[in-house]
């Protein structure tokens, strides 16, 4: 009877149900191919053909490895906190998906006779939740570290919240200044200005380019891969798992490289914004159609930021660790507030119409 | 019941036993993760209440800072029941009468605030209801009416962030 009587708006449950459900599957089956467009990379910049044995043009490999990884033993070691043990890669995961909730995928689309949006949530606090989130996958990391009852996987655990918290705080700054052009926390609004006006990487060249270090570092990718560092740590944080546990950490990586991608493309290079177009005149021409090719336009951008980082990881070497910190500190921190500052200034200039 | 009063239930529910769990728990670092529990569920109950920046800065500042700093220490330090020294009967006692004394007060509080005001008698949630705990308005308080109070707050932020900074400088000199 009380089961009945639920007052709950089935509808809107289920779009939005159905709309996590497409964004995790997708998110997951982009992550899959990240990692075998991660070996095609490195084979290129090294001169080697990479992998081309699993299918046409070694397309089926990341499906070999997926099985493998299944298939492996799955050791818990004995000295290792159970629960923990098996908290840590499932947190990573959890974490580096809860991101894709305030993404604005693409514009609106008309079925049923319901507008639907093609953003899960759009929260007026959504950069402030991707903060939330970005704080939490640090535990990922911590939980594994420690449960694995192994010194060397605390160190390289420590390392990477340590790591992660010095750069949170540089892209907090660098952030504020996107903020501050566009006085809205939300991600909706954000790519709506920036369809409208020109894409905010004109105004904060500099901002982005702290961004995308921070974007780097908090991914743990090189040069900032610290928390890997074979040659000091054996193997880091992820060193006493196997099978999929340790299959969790590696594709929790690949997950956060497309989603700091997308909050890029959305923050920056205006989201699902198609360049030269006008959207709103096309939406009037072609119905939904616009709306799939306003995700194509977004899936474009984060694939070529993937490249990006990539592109920097099979090109640079790594930072050591006290290198890491003063960069953090001492050149990112100071230069995401000048940037700040100025942004203020101006903005403020720019509401007193260009009088001092 | 509503999904409102549904999500209420259940919130309080987890905050209640994870709080509980917090206390019961042998192991200082399932202490800790317990007690981010916690945090979550009471940022769930912000949300219920429409106040969303109070909500995630919670989970911004607490759950996502200082708990981080608390599990470095306690990870370091590799803290386990059996090397931790039992506290006396005394201090246990002055514990649980002063938590006591700080429930009373509290639901003193929350008794009289029904009295006070008939629009929260009785309610679970405020969703969708009052907007002072949007971000907007929260920040137009807060750099309008209560500029000076809050400029001074961040001073003295600054000054124990220095003080912090100097205090470690002065150690490793030491050393």
């Amino acid at each position: 009877m009380t089961l009945l009587s639920l007052n709950i708006d089935w509808i809107l449950l289920i779009e939005k149900l159905a709309l996590i459900a497409i964004v995790v599957f997708a998110s997951l089956g982009i992550a899959l191919y990240t990692t075998f467009g991660e070996r095609k990379v490195a084979a290129i910049l090294q001169d080697r053909p990479g992998p081309n044995r699993a299918g046409p043009f070694g397309l089926l490999q990341p499906l070999a490895d997926g099985v493998k990884m299944f298939t492996k033993e799955d050791i818990i070691p004995s000295s290792a906190s159970k629960w923990l043990f098996i908290l840590g890669p499932g947190l990573a995961m959890t974490a580096s998906l809860m991101t894709c909730a305030v993404i604005p995928w693409g514009g609106t689309i008309e079925l049923f006779g319901r507008t639907i949006s093609l953003q899960i949530a759009d929260i007026n606090i959504g950069i402030l939740y991707i903060f939330a989130v970005v704080s939490l996958g640090v535990y990922g990391i911590m939980i594994g570290g420690w449960a694995s009852n192994n010194k060397f996987s605390l160190m390289a655990a420590l390392r990477g919240a340590s790591q992660a918290i010095s750069y949170e705080l540089a892209m907090g700054l660098s952030l504020i200044a996107v903020l501050m052009l566009s006085g809205s926390l939300s991600l909706g609004d954000i790519v709506k200005q920036q369809q409208a006006g020109w894409w905010n990487i004109v105004y904060q060249p500099l901002g982005f380019l702290i961004f995308f270090i921070c974007a780097l570092a908090e991914c743990n990718r090189t040069p900032f891969d610290l928390p890997e560092a074979e040659n000091e740590l054996n193997f880091g944080y992820h060193q006493e798992y196997s099978s999929m546990k340790l299959g969790f950490y590696l594709f929790a990586e690949y997950i956060n490289m497309i989603m700091s991608s997308a909050v890029m493309a959305s923050l920056y290079f205006g989201g699902y914004d198609i360049p030269f177009v006008n959207d709103a005149e096309l939406q009037t021409h072609l119905g939904n159609w616009v709306a799939l090719f306003q995700v194509g336009t977004l899936l474009i951008k984060i694939v070529f930021f993937i490249f990006l980082f990539m592109w920097i990881r099979w090109t640079i070497p790594r930072f050591r660790y006290d290198q890491l910190m003063n960069l953090g500190w001492k050149s990112m921190i100071p230069l995401a507030l000048v940037n700040m500052l100025v942004t203020g200034a101006l903005v403020l200039l720019k509401m007193n119409n260009w009088h001092f | 019941m509503n999904i409102t009063q549904i999500l209420f239930w259940f919130l309080s529910v987890l905050a209640l036993v994870s709080a509980l769990m917090v206390l019961l728990s042998k192991n200082p670092v399932h202490s800790v993760l317990w007690l981010i529990v916690v945090f979550f569920a009471i940022s769930g109950h912000y949300i219920l209440l429409n106040a969303q920046f109070l909500a995630i800065v919670n989970l911004i500042v607490y759950a996502g800072a200082i708990m981080v700093l608390f599990l470095f220490v306690i990870m370091l330090m590799n803290l386990s029941a059996d090397t931790e020294p039992q506290k006396n009967v005394w201090m246990k006692l002055a514990g649980t009468i002063a938590g006591g004394c700080f429930l009373i007060s509290t639901c003193n509080i929350v008794y009289n605030a029904q009295n006070v005001s008939q629009e929260i008698a009785g309610k679970t949630a405020l969703l969708n209801q009052g907007n002072i705990g949007l971000i907007g308005n929260l920040g137009k308080v807060l750099f309008k009416d209560y500029v000076v109070p809050f400029e001074i707050s961040s001073v003295l932020f600054l000054s124990a962030m220095v003080g912090a900074v100097v205090i470690g400088k002065k150690e490793k000199s030491n050393v």
